[in-house]
């Protein structure tokens, strides 16, 4: 390519990049504003939902909302409930996770390809076709409403992420595990101490993955968890917000706070981790 | 090319008894070497493999266990058992008593769409998805394009973007009922053009406002998406097209488009599986499916009839028929946006 063409060629792309710029802030704004207008009507005292509204007053903050909610719903116990719910999927997603995707990836046994084709299968089935089913089962037949077991246990383990798992571990040369493997080492101590140290971004990225379902899944704790002390932060304010709002005196404050105690977790891992949410992680556990 | 792999074809024809060696080299010129090399690897996994019927590593049937159980017993079986609940009247009752459950064949799936509310939240999904599935496709590839192009603050961006997907949808949906308010920030904007009633309890315009919401909520994920789509189209495309003087509308609908085609259908399968599974949404956003289940979903009624009513047979069948509903819109779907793509 000739130097006055990359020339041209730059000069053009700039020109774009005006016209991209101005649209991907004009976007970003449709995205953050919501937040931004949650975090400042849960600090009003009265709701101000006229456009001046927007911008923080000082004579209308207050933290007043952020107790009124903690004295309807137990905002801790809610976050721990989340949390419990969210570590056990996250926990069984890693040990079962690991353990499957290093033997889809390095192990050769018979029966691999039936379970790397139920693996993809599996991604496939609706959620809302095993809600009856699941209901019965667990709730009635098992007994298990209520009960934490009961939350995690149609979220254990995380498909997506053992895909995640067996594309970083098969792209780890096969030669270091057969030396392991004439060393001596057995597959456990092969997969724990070769293995898992060279996938940490993949460990992360399925972290990353995993937390989102649980943490934000409002319907399947909903169905299973009747008693408040049991509930996750978004079944309560959901509750909340559908029968006990009314009665509130700032009911829009008291939301707003509750949901900005939901959010900020989410929002503060993803921003902490986004290096490791980016396209190219996503990329890989989609194309396969 | 074709003489290299014409080459390697009749090695390969050559020696069927050398199977599991596909990794080794097909170079051509070191041929005597590799065929050595092969003959020398070959005779260990044989003889092994003679000893081990499960494989060289059997422990990993031993790995794959916990989550194969998981498949079959949290995933697999209810699959089966929610299609044979469908076909039986079936009762909750309490863990270990034993009802009977007489088989009524096609009796729950009559029930099912004979109901008036079943019919009107299958239109109002279809509303959703009319509305939901272009604006999510357009507007990601869009904005991913442009995402693509350009070089500063692309970080600020990318998070800006996917902060709602990633946040719970209850607290999101608090946000928007502020909003979107008889007298919130959209109608003190809109002034005297503000819809009457507001939009989530106007019966035209609650569906249409939980479609909009949605879109916003799950854009940032297909933005993803598309970006790493849009990596793998080489730029000598671009190049090429723009010294032929093609603008960048002509790339755009040229290159682009028709570049992340399989991404497309990927977008479209699963907004649309999106679309059919809402239930917080008009569980929250509308109250309930309100205004007169002018915005009711069929898992929102599934929730309804199968829970709170007791008749999980009819829920179950109604999952059945929605599933069903999705498979076949999902192949037209696959048709339209896949389009040449099988052909490659």
């Amino acid at each position: 390519m000739s130097v006055t063409s990359k020339k041209a060629s730059v000069e053009k792309r700039r020109n774009l990049s005006v016209g991209s710029f101005i649209l991907l802030a004009l976007g970003a704004f449709v995205f953050l504003f919501p937040f931004y207008y949650m975090l400042i009507g849960s600090l009003q005292t009265s709701p101000d939902t006229s456009v001046g509204g927007a911008f923080p007053e000082p004579g209308n903050l207050t933290g007043e909302n952020y107790v009124n909610i903690n004295g309807s719903i137990n905002l801790f116990k809610g976050l721990l409930n989340s949390g419990i719910f969210t570590g056990g999927v996250i926990l069984a997603t890693l040990v079962f996770g690991l353990l499957v995707g290093y033997a889809l990836a390095q192990m050769q046994f018979r029966g691999r390809g039936v379970v790397f084709a139920m693996m993809l299968l599996v991604q496939m089935i609706p959620f809302q076709l095993l809600l009856i089913p699941l209901y019965v089962m667990i709730v009635r037949d098992y007994g298990l409403g209520d009960n934490y077991l009961g939350m995690i246990l149609p979220f254990a383990i995380n498909s997506t992420a053992v895909f995640v798992f067996r594309q970083y571990f098969m792209q780890l040369p096969s030669t270091l595990f057969e030396a392991a493997r004439i060393d001596g080492a057995s597959e456990l101590r092969i997969l724990w101490q070769v293995a898992i140290p060279l996938v940490r971004p993949a460990i992360v990225t399925a972290i990353l993955l995993t937390f989102i379902g649980p943490w934000n899944e409002f319907l399947w704790p909903f169905l299973v968890t009747k008693d408040q002390s049991l509930q996750p932060l978004a079944v309560s304010l959901a509750n909340y917000i559908s029968n006990i709002a009314a009665t509130a005196s700032n009911p829009f404050g008291a939301i707003l706070a509750g949901a900005c105690v939901l959010a900020a977790p989410a929002v503060v891992l993803f921003i902490f981790f986004q290096r490791q949410f980016i396209s190219t992680n996503l990329g890989s556990s989609v194309k396969g | 090319m074709s003489l290299r792999s014409a080459g390697g074809a009749s090695r390969w024809d050559g020696a069927p008894a050398t199977g599991p060696e596909a990794g080794a080299p097909p170079s051509a010129g070191q041929q005597p070497a590799g065929r050595k090399l092969l003959r020398r690897k070959s005779g260990h996994p044989e003889i092994k493999q003679k000893f081990r019927p499960l494989g060289k590593q059997p422990l990993g049937l031993l790995f794959s266990a916990p989550y194969v159980i998981f498949i079959l017993g949290v995933l697999a079986y209810p699959l089966g058992y929610a299609v044979w609940i469908s076909f039986h009247q079936f009762y909750f009752t309490a863990p270990g008593v034993q009802v009977a459950r007489p088989f009524v064949g096609i009796g729950n799936y009559i029930t099912v769409l004979s109901d008036p509310a079943v019919q009107r939240s299958f239109v109002n999904i279809l509303v959703f998805m009319v509305i939901n599935v272009p604006l999510t496709v357009g507007l990601s590839l869009i904005l991913a394009n442009a995402l693509n192009r350009i070089t500063r603050l692309k970080t600020f961006f990318r998070v800006s973007y996917y902060v709602p997907y990633v946040t719970a949808s209850v607290a999101v949906i608090g946000v928007w009922l502020f909003l979107f308010q008889q007298n919130g920030l959209i109608n003190s904007l809109l002034g005297p053009l503000a819809p009457n009633p507001s939009w989530l309890v106007n019966s035209w315009l609650a569906m249409p406002t939980v479609a909009l919401y949605v879109t916003w909520k799950q854009l940032g994920f297909f933005i993803l998406l598309y970006l790493a789509a849009l990596q793998n189209i080489p730029d000598e495309l671009y190049e090429s097209a723009s010294v032929d003087g093609g603008n960048k509308w002509v790339q755009f609908w040229n290159i682009t488009v028709p570049g992340v085609r399989s991404a497309s259908v990927l977008v479209t399968l699963l907004a649309t599986i999106t679309g059919a599974n809402l239930f917080t949404e008009p569980y929250l956003l509308t109250g309930g499916g309100g205004p007169d289940g002018a915005s009711s979903s069929p898992v929102f009624l599934m929730y309804q009839k199968g829970i709170l009513q007791g008749n999980p047979d009819v829920a179950a069948a109604l999952g059945v028929v929605l599933v069903i509903g999705v498979l076949l819109i999902a192949l037209i779907q696959n048709r339209l946006v896949g389009g040449k793509s099988g052909e490659e």
